[in-house]
């Protein structure tokens, strides 16, 4: 047990309070329950305050934690995507506590991945504590409609397209879209593909602009993929696109892997036989991630239960209590993948294996700033279907959020 | 002695002037203030964030700037809503008072059944709404009870657009309606007085044909063509807004109509006047200070519109926008609160638009009386 020698966190008994904040809830509310079990065994003593405020990608917990922040009462934990939404948000702010020493005194320099470190810190410190990993290019589908149809999982996009026309005269939607967010989350797949790994890091670093020929050919596609998507897709939810897939009346879906825990989970199916899988076309070899993490902000009520909290996220436990019911796979590089479907092991082969990067939609590559522009721009191209504007409106709003010269 | 009752007063709303002049006119200075500002980006929810003054930088971005189209496509959406909402929910509460008027039978069964929506909040509506019109479900599939093939119209997720307009030319457009406003208004007026009807028709026809004629001459707003109008999305919501409020405006005109003495019905009818000549020519004319307190009260609901549209579309979603929705987005989500700031002045200054001459119009009333 790491806990029960680790000196700062049990040196005495706890007590009191611990409020978490989240956007966890109901198909993912078991596994942050899980979490809280976890935490309570351990200190029987504090009363664990679940403020969740759903809606997903975090869409409304956002704005609640930043009245709550810029009120003078923060909540002593809350979940934040790692990376650039969290350091170009809280951390650009000083709002945020360094994990540094945390992270030192639990030996997780050793047991996360460099690569993840890296991007969850700053030359400063380290900002939050990944619970989990996700990956972003997913394709999903539903082997026995397949093989019924006769159609075989693209590997990319030219496969698809090859295979589009045929499902729509047969009235199946080739691609299942929903709501706005999960066009920017196509959207990063199809532009993956476009540019491939070492531009898609380029565009971030400010060293590739978004009006550049990739990025203009990154927007051409993805006007291309939407031809073949649902008409009413701004009013579906991700869980009804998934369910198109599953019902049959959609082949294919693009969405992360939490679609595979609502597919195991919430429909009962069998990941492998259920529900297929393969990584979006054009992105074989390659692993988009984005991770959940919490940080812990400057002064908050009960520092230690937090402290507490932050060290069951990070422990082999914690993680492994939390990510099968997830549906995701564990940051750490020590994780008993027994306890994973054959969703979760595959992912969690991948993620050694595969070329590593960054999701947009989920905050792992640029700020919020960034985040919400890039949703008008997306709303733009939705319209206009104009390839040039939108990599010009990209370029500007990366120009102004500091991403872009 | 009066200049004691004067000094008392004074003194009891000495409390309530101070409150709203720091509330209310305070911070809508400070708004104000704000959205002159550079506040946003990164570092803007530092302990002290750094603020420079740019004057009207912002407003200029959100009209003419290249990422202000999500904006502009708000505001027009947000008109053709109030327009619809207003002719909606003023006519069909119209109708239904006029109907209960008359007495039917089971009234008061009725008037509940017709206000009931108005005690819901606007995110109840908004999610009843939503599973009405979801494409597969509710309103399409009506038809399928009476043996017919189900709707396949997307109320929510249409990308029809109608009506449309270049913002490019936004002051030829906003010239042609002055002048349409000027010459009806001309017509209207012609029978009481044809020198005014003189005096508002020629400069509308002058204004609506120049604009015509010399119209590539002006100024335009933008670099490029941006086109937007009304997008038939906005059509489901329109309907939700009008299903929570016309039960409202009908108690309005009811309350109207309730309060003219059945002696004035009576001896109209006796002069043989039918049921529509009474409606027409006695009772809509005497309840028409309802008339005006309904559309200031709906126009300016329609311009916070915010919870009922979150909760049928969503955020990010230009077909259905709207400046409140924008404003929020735009603060609490992107940081960008000068630019926040700036959206909720315009929306300050239009819903003032319509409050100034309604306040300005029962001022001079009280003081004639």
């Amino acid at each position: 047990m790491l806990l029960a020698v680790s000196p700062v966190v049990q040196a005495k008994e706890l007590s009191g309070d611990l409020e978490i904040f989240s956007w966890w809830a109901g198909d993912e509310g078991p596994a942050l329950q899980a979490l809280i079990d976890k935490y309570n065994e351990e200190n029987p003593g504090v009363k664990v305050i679940n403020a969740t405020v759903t809606g997903g990608s975090g869409v409304n917990a956002k704005a609640v934690l930043k009245t709550r922040m810029l009120g003078g009462e923060p909540p002593d934990s809350f979940q934040v995507h790692a990376g650039q939404e969290l350091i170009g948000t809280w951390v650009e702010a000083d709002r945020m506590e360094d994990l540094t020493p945390l992270f030192k005194e639990q030996g997780w320099m050793d047991v996360f991945p460099e690569g993840l470190i890296k991007n969850i810190g700053t030359k400063d410190g380290i900002w939050s504590v990944p619970v989990n990993i996700h990956r972003s290019n997913v394709i999903w589908y539903s082997p026995e409609k397949l093989q019924e149809w006769g159609v075989q999982p693209p590997a990319t996009w030219d496969e698809f397209f090859a295979v589009a026309p045929e499902l729509q005269e047969k009235g199946i939607v080739p691609l299942a879209l929903a709501q706005n967010w999960t066009a920017n989350h196509l959207w990063e797949s199809v532009a993956l593909a476009s540019m491939g790994p070492e531009k898609w890091d380029a565009l971030w670093a400010g060293e590739l602009a978004f009006d550049s020929a990739e990025g203009v050919a990154a927007w051409e596609l993805f006007g291309k993929v939407l031809e073949y998507t649902n008409k009413d897709a701004s009013s579906l939810s991700w869980q009804q696109a998934t369910d198109m897939v599953v019902d049959g009346r959609a082949a294919f879906n693009v969405m992360g892997d939490w679609a595979a825990g609502y597919m195991s989970t919430t429909k009962k199916l069998v990941p492998g036989s259920g529900f297929g899988w393969a990584a979006s076309p054009g992105t074989t070899g390659e692993f988009m991630f984005l991770a959940d993490s919490f940080g812990l902000p400057k002064g908050v009520k009960n520092r230690d239960n937090a402290m507490a909290w932050l060290a069951i996220l990070g422990s082999r436990e914690g993680s492994d209590a939390f990510n099968p019911l997830k549906g995701s796979i564990s940051a750490r590089k020590d994780s008993e993948l027994g306890l994973y479907n054959n969703y979760g092991k595959s992912a969690a082969v991948d993620f050694s294996k595969n070329i590593i990067v960054g999701s947009l939609a989920h905050g792992v590559t640029a700020n919020e700033g960034f985040m919400n522009d890039f949703a008008s721009v997306m709303e733009m191209f939705l319209k206009s279907r104009n390839a040039e504007t939108a990599a010009k409106a990209a370029q500007q709003i990366a120009v102004k959020n500091g991403i872009s010269k | 002695m009066r200049n004691q009752d004067r000094v008392k007063a004074f003194l009891t709303l000495l409390p309530s002037i101070v409150l709203i002049a720091i509330f209310v006119y305070g911070f809508i200075g400070n708004t104000f203030w704000l959205s002159m500002t550079d506040w946003g980006g990164v570092g803007a929810l530092a302990e002290n964030p750094v603020k420079n003054i740019i004057g009207f930088g912002n407003y200029v971005e959100l009209f003419t700037g290249f990422l202000g189209g999500g904006f502009r496509q708000d505001l027009v959406n947000a008109v053709f809503y109030s327009v619809m909402l207003l002719a909606g929910a003023i006519g069909i509460g119209l109708i239904l008072a006029m109907l209960l008027d008359n007495k039917p039978k089971g009234e008061a069964f009725f008037r509940t059944v017709f206000l009931y929506p108005m005690s819901l909040s606007f995110i109840v509506t908004g999610t009843i709404w939503r599973w009405m019109l979801a494409p597969q479900g509710g309103v399409n599939i009506l038809p399928t009870y009476a043996g017919f093939e189900p709707l396949q119209y997307s109320w929510l997720s249409s990308s029809t657009t109608v009506l449309t307009f270049d913002w490019q030319n936004l002051l030829q457009v906003a010239i042609y309606l002055v002048a349409a406003v000027l010459i009806i208004w001309g017509f209207l007026t012609i029978r009481s007085s044809q020198r005014r009807a003189l005096w508002l028709l020629v400069p509308g026809v002058v204004a609506g044909a120049g604009a015509w004629i010399w119209g590539d001459l002006l100024p335009k707003t933008l670099f490029m063509e941006e086109m937007h109008g009304f997008n038939t999305a906005t059509i489901g919501i329109i309907m939700a807004t009008i299903w929570q409020y016309s039960g409202y405006t009908m108690a309005l005109y009811l309350a109207g109509f309730t309060g003219i003495s059945q002696d004035l019905r009576d001896a109209a009818m006796l002069d043989g006047a039918t049921t529509a000549g009474y409606y027409r020519h006695i009772a809509l004319p005497l309840v028409k200070p309802i008339t005006i307190s309904a559309v200031i009260i709906l126009s300016h609901i329609s311009l916070k519109m915010f919870d009922l549209i979150f909760a049928m579309t969503g955020p990010d979603n230009a077909e259905t926008g709207h400046p409140a929705l924008n404003m929020y987005l735009t603060t609490f989500r992107a940081n960008d609160f000068a630019k926040g700031a700036a959206i909720a002045i315009i929306l300050f200054l239009i819903a003032a638009t319509f409050i100034i001459p309604y306040m300005v119009s029962s001022y001079k009333q009280r003081r004639t009386r």
